[in-house]
């Protein structure tokens, strides 16, 4: 009954969706009040019905309803209730009803925050928004139907693949979610604006929000992924470079270079028609990365081939929000007004230049995700493009931004200062150089430009307080004046400087686990020692250990840092009998910043066990970093400006004037 | 500065660095790029020692043998042969009959030393290089081992290789 519930449901969502998309549309072109009026409750309407379909889902996993066919093929009555919700959406079924549920939040909040908005400006982005929702929802019920009943039901499920059996399920794609269709909000806003021909600088002031929150969704959630995929897998990496990260971090390029972009338009009315195109192309880049995951193109031709039907629908969706959204572009953008001017060396050339490099890295991401598939097709040759490709090309790209990152928030607007600039940096670089040297001294082995890499570290981090220091006038003026100073600075600019800050964290962490990891690999038995850096693990007894659906096989290894007793850590494998798979459980310890990472392998007859283990320094600075970026995000949503939202039209209108 | 001149500017600025990405991305791909083959291809087109490659094919019946941490095993495609020499912790799917990726590069005395074992698959799922090249070989055909792969969900994207 319940899923027979959910799937009607999902059929009316359907034709409201329609409904969202005709009415408001309607009611705007003919300037209708009332019809435009329609919109915000058909959002609502739709997220209800959405949300219940998905409760339903829920449910039928909760209580192990194997007349389903997706909770058989995917669940299992023994796991626990969190890894029994979870699975909901760690199939292909469940995930896009995820990602339909996401967007009618998001349409919803939309229609709830957007009181201030114009009527038509309204009525148009719920008009999109409804496009988009309708398009999923063809694709949920004509091909992936996840409340199929399947009749004589089984006694037991399949079981979920238990490398997702794990807490992160509960965390990482609702967030990475978030993230990916949050940035439909920006993408109908652009559209919406295109439609209309108008656009000004209270249009990114709505903007940018909404394109902040996914941002701050988008970077948690692949921070999450990227740790994830670290303790899971058993091999100590935390980025692989994988076609279906880079699908996450393309639209986490393109929406960082929007946030950016966003704000020259909003101060200074320029970049209009970048910015519009930016926001087309970071959703585009959230469907190719929903495609390339979904269509199963990526992993598995099978998959596609068994069920083509779903890859040629999604390449479809795709290719009608894709080339509609550049078409309304070409078509419309030439009628949006050219806005202000600047100096090539100004905040807003600083902004231009993070933008050209952010795109430009994208492009190197794009390009590397997609040459294997394209040569394929064409030439049947079968290459991989692997980490050497994206460390150079990306890194290269990457490298000049983050080296002018502490230059852009100290430039001033219109017209900037480079000298008086570098000056101000003197401080922030004359520190950085002692960091590097100190390490340079300290440490012993690995590249010999790591130094540096740290240095350019502690430049970004040193550079994005200087900001905050020199808007205090710290040092020009008493303390007290500067605390007091400090206090009133805007929370967008703490917001940039702890996002900022942030980068440099995570720059920090990514050269010291590249640089200085130590790895030993060695077959152990029972009381054997292996030494890694400063510490020695002792092999002290192996043990069969029994959850709720799973064996395991731990080993239990106590540490000595300079002979003194660190604990214990335990490394296991777990065997999952109903699937007949196993995954390793690593063992990891924190030291400070730095983690102790041991995976074991399989024993063999003689008693003996294959046991890596490796030390990795500052290692979770990468992803504290992360947090750090996603915490600055917040803080900037936070800021007055955004919260109060619409300005009055005189006051955008001075700021439009083109400042010459 | 007029307002063309600045534009100018402006353009100038994105082709340089349009320039920049497309010389790196080529460079790039030209020394990086790491070919798939099969132990018949290895065989067939004569490949240089010393050449990085990934390697694909199944794991001989009885051919594993582990000595310490250095774990050896036969890749056949049914026609060609090589063996591999692997340092390491083997992933968790690493199973005789079983199919395998293994990167690394090709020793002078035919014999590949790989750094890298990938198994990126379930118990019922092959690579797909693997199975396209067995198919070619005419080993395996569709469904002998188990259905085609579903689409891995997306809560596994960032569990892969």
């Amino acid at each position: 009954m319940i899923a027979e519930l959910g799937q009607y449901a999902l059929a009316l969502a359907l034709a409201l969706s329609i409904l969202q998309v005709l009415l408001p549309a309607w009611g705007a072109a003919k300037g209708d009040a009332v019809l435009m009026g329609t919109a915000a409750p058909l959002a609502f309407a739709l997220m209800g019905f959405v949300t219940f379909a998905f409760a339903a889902l829920i449910q039928l996993y909760v209580t192990s309803d194997f007349t389903v066919v997706n909770v058989v093929e995917n669940s299992h009555s023994q796991m626990p209730l969190i890894y029994r919700i979870t699975s909901t959406w760690g199939n292909h079924e469940g995930s896009m009803l995820l990602w339909v549920f996401v967007l009618a939040l998001f349409g919803a909040l939309v229609a709830a925050f957007g009181g201030n908005l114009p009527d038509r400006l309204k009525a148009h982005v719920l008009a999109v928004q409804g496009l988009i929702a309708l398009a999923f929802l063809s694709f949920i019920l004509l091909t992936s139907n996840p409340f199929l009943r399947l009749a004589p039901p089984p006694a037991e499920g399949r079981d979920l693949n238990p490398i997702l059996q794990d807490p992160g399920l509960a965390i990482h794609p609702p967030l990475l979610y978030l993230g990916y269709v949050g940035l439909s909000v920006s993408f109908a806003f652009a559209v919406a604006a295109l439609i209309e021909g108008r656009i000004d600088a209270a249009w990114a002031r709505w903007v940018r929000p909404w394109t902040l929150a996914a941002w701050v969704f988008l970077t948690l959630g692949i921070a999450m992924g990227s740790y994830w995929a670290y303790y899971e897998l058993g091999w100590g990496g935390w980025w692989f470079w994988d076609p279906v990260e880079n699908a996450s971090l393309m639209p986490w390029l393109a929406a960082t270079a929007l946030l950016h972009s966003a704000v020259v338009m909003e101060k200074r009315d320029a970049l209009k028609v970048w910015t519009i195109l930016l926001a087309i192309l970071a959703f585009s880049l959230s469907l190719v990365g929903t495609f390339l995951v979904r269509s199963g193109v990526l992993t598995s031709v099978h998959a596609f081939a068994t069920d083509p039907a779903r890859g040629v629908f999604i390449l479809g969706i795709l290719t009608f929000f894709i080339a509609g959204g550049l078409a309304l572009f070409a078509f419309r953008a030439s009628e949006l007004k050219q806005g202000g001017l600047f100096a090539p060396v100004s905040r807003e050339g600083a902004l231009v230049f993070n933008n050209l490099f952010l795109t430009a890295a994208t492009a190197a991401v794009l390009v590397g995700t997609l040459y294997p598939l394209a040569l394929e097709a064409f030439t049947g040759a079968k290459i991989t493009v692997g980490p050497p490709y994206f460390n150079l090309a990306f890194g290269g790209l990457m490298l000049p931004l983050v080296c002018a990152m502490p230059f852009g928030p100290l430039l001033a607007w219109k017209r900037g200062d480079l000298l008086g600039v570098a000056q101000r940096l003197m401080l922030a670089a004359g520190l950085a150089v002692v960091a590097a040297v100190v390490t340079a001294a300290a440490v012993t082995g690995g590249p010999v430009l790591a130094p540096l890499a740290v240095g350019l570290a502690v430049f970004i981090m040193l550079g994005a307080l200087t900001d905050l220091a020199e808007r205090a006038g710290l040092g020009r003026v008493r303390a007290k004046v500067a605390l007091a100073r400090l206090a009133g600075v805007p929370r967008s600019a703490y917001g940039t400087a702890i996002a900022h800050f942030g980068v440099g964290v995570c720059l920090l962490g990514i050269a010291c686990e590249a640089s200085w990891s130590q790895e030993k690999i060695a077959a152990m038995t029972v009381g054997d020692q292996l030494v890694i850096g400063s510490r020695d693990l002792t092999l002290e007894r192996m043990e069969n250990r029994t959850g709720p659906n799973y064996r395991a096989r731990s080993a239990v290894f106590s540490i000595r840092h300079q002979g003194e007793p660190e604990g214990r850590i335990d490394a296991s494998r777990r065997i999952f009998a109903s699937r007949q798979m196993a995954t390793t459980e690593a063992g990891i310890r924190t030291f400070g910043f730095s983690q102790l990472y041991v995976s074991m392998g399989e024993e063999t007859q003689d008693g003996h066990v294959s046991v890596r283990a490796t030390f990795k320094p500052n290692v979770t600075l990468i992803w504290l970093g992360a947090v750090v970026m996603a915490f600055g995000g917040m803080l900037s949503l936070l800021d007055r400006r955004l919260r109060i939202g619409v300005p009055k039209p005189a006051r955008s209108r001075v700021a439009a004037v083109p400042a010459e | 500065m007029t307002r063309k001149g600045r534009r100018l500017v402006l353009i100038a600025a994105g082709l340089g660095v349009l320039a920049l990405a497309a010389g790196l991305i080529l460079s790039a791909l030209n020394d990086t790029i790491v070919f798939f083959r099969t132990p018949t291809e290895v065989a067939q087109q004569q490949v240089a020692p010393g050449s990085r490659l990934r390697l694909g094919g199944l794991v001989e019946t009885g051919s594993v043998t582990k000595a310490g941490t250095v774990t050896t095993f036969t890749v056949t495609d049914g026609n060609g042969t090589v063996k591999v020499a692997y340092s390491g912790i083997l992933p968790d799917l690493f199973r005789e009959g079983q199919g395998v990726v293994a990167e690394g590069v090709l020793e002078a005395d035919g014999s590949f030393r790989a750094d890298s074992v990938l198994a990126k698959h379930d118990e019922k799922y092959m690579p797909r290089e693997v199975a396209d090249a067995l198919k070619k070989q005419g080993v395996w055909k569709e469904g002998e081992n188990g259905a085609p792969a579903p689409a891995r969900p997306a809560a596994a994207a960032n569990t892969g290789s």
